[in-house]
């Protein structure tokens, strides 16, 4: 049996971060653009979509991440459809946090006042127009700083992909284990990497936050 | 035909019924006012002019034509019928300018350079054309009110509805605010205001309505209405301000 060096473990883990990257950027990206269609329909008054729209809300916040890539996983073969473990994180993914995005972002554009939708109103704006040029672009400042915040559970619910085998940061940390059986060095690795990709979100955010406050008008 | 005739208006919000079949004309260049003790319905009913408020039942017709439930019915009115708001509700992320300019763009697909012509026209009416770059939170309550009124009439409306414009402002702001007010009566806009501010009600208005408990209890000429009060209610309520 060959020896690991710390340099290959690193190394390992470093060509399995970039899919740690990539899953967090593709469902963060996907799961925005769903979860900004969500929000369209969630503030468009129809009260059946309106509906609908909460109980996939609901549903996504009530369950655990893992057991929504096993039902992906498992369950979309059973209609025969047949997907990856890269498809099923993917999707997974996508659908937990378009819920997620959905319902912060709701939060930001309910806090826009009620005179703001009025004033638009009646100088003859449609539902659209009112969105795109009065209460999106005001939504928008408040949100970023809790948006960003939420990448950073992203990154980190990219590590239940491993279970269903996808390889990842944390997969490829336990497939270095069991060759190396060093698991407090290589998981010890695996941590930092996670934090190295998670903290500069969070103190971004945080910066965001301060800057706003100034912007609040 | 009147500009705006509203017939056997009712409005309930749940079991409470504020407006009890209010039946008014509101005729091209007229200035009324709309007076009577808070909660007696006249904000609610400046609200139902534009379709803010839906209605429950009666009739409303703007320039002849019927109004109905349908969003674009509604959108249509909001073409004739401008408004000002007591909070101003200016668009705190576009400048005075853009503020003015938007709606033109948007809603009447009014070229850039047009909307902006209208847009600094308004402004200077109403005595601004020092501060169109200003964002809202740069400028006093007066002057935020003054471009409120000068976005509503960069879209040409037919009436101005101007609910409680004053009420909002530091005493000493109150008067820049009025004075346009005035100035645009006296250019025959047609008003439609609910104020407080009785004694300019009385030297601007054609004609005060007195709203008491949902109904319309009075109307007349202000000086008929402040001299001869011929309802208890209305003599108290002027004696009150007195």
């Amino acid at each position: 049996m060959s020896e690991f060096s710390l340099w290959d473990i690193v190394y390992n883990l470093l060509l399995a971060a970039r899919w740690t990257v990539l899953l967090s950027l593709t469902a963060f990206v996907l799961g925005g653009i769903v979860g900004l269609l969500l929000l369209m329909v969630r503030t468009a008054g129809n009260p059946w979509a309106m509906r609908l729209v909460r109980g996939y809300v609901e549903l996504f916040q009530g369950t655990p991440l893992l057991m929504q890539l096993f039902i992906v996983f498992f369950g979309l073969p059973l209609i025969g459809i047949d997907v990856s473990p890269w498809i099923a994180a993917m999707l997974g993914l996508t659908l937990f946090t378009s819920a997620f995005l959905t319902e912060i972002w709701r939060g930001c554009v309910e806090s826009i006042g009620l005179g703001q939708w009025e004033a638009s109103a009646s100088l003859g704006m449609n539902f659209r127009q009112q969105m795109r040029y009065i209460i999106l672009p005001q939504a928008l400042r408040i949100a970023v700083p809790p948006t960003v915040g939420f990448s950073v559970q992203v990154v980190k619910g990219t590590a239940v992909a491993s279970i269903i085998g996808f390889v990842e940061l944390t997969k490829a940390g336990t497939m270095i284990t069991n060759a190396t059986y060093a698991p407090f060095t290589v998981y010890g690795c695996v941590a930092v990497m996670y934090f190295l990709i998670c903290f500069p979100l969070s103190l971004y955010a945080r910066h965001l936050e301060g800057k706003l406050r100034h912007v609040a008008r | 035909m009147s500009l705006v005739e509203l017939h056997a208006i009712h409005k309930s919000f749940g079991e409470l019924e504020v407006l009890k079949g209010i039946d008014l004309k509101i005729e091209e260049g007229q200035v009324i006012a709309l007076i009577g003790k808070s909660g007696s319905g006249k904000s609610t009913l400046l609200r139902t002019i534009n379709g803010l408020e839906t209605i429950n039942d009666g009739t409303i017709m703007v320039a002849g034509k019927k109004v109905g439930d349908r969003d674009t019915d509604v959108l249509t009115l909001r073409l004739n019928v401008g408004m000002v708001f007591q909070q101003f509700n200016l668009f705190p992320h576009y400048t005075a300018l853009e503020n003015v300019m938007l709606s033109p763009q948007v809603v009447k697909k009014q070229s850039k350079a047009e909307a902006k012509d209208v847009a600094e026209e308004m402004l200077a009416k109403v005595g601004l054309a020092d501060k169109m770059m200003h964002y809202p939170d740069q400028l006093s309550g007066g002057q935020q009110q003054r471009v409120a009124i000068a976005r509503a009439l960069a879209m040409k409306p037919r009436v101005l509805l101007c609910d409680e414009v004053t009420s909002a402002l530091d005493p000493e702001l109150v008067n820049e605010v009025l004075a346009v007010v005035r100035q645009l009566a006296e250019e025959g806009m047609t008003l439609v205001m609910v104020t407080h501010e009785m004694r300019f009600a009385r030297e601007v208005c054609d004609k005060l309505v007195f709203m008491h408990q949902g109904r319309i209890h009075e109307s007349g000429a202000p000086e008929d209405v402040f001299a001869n009060p011929k309802t208890p209610e209305l003599a108290s309520f002027v004696g009150g301000l007195a």
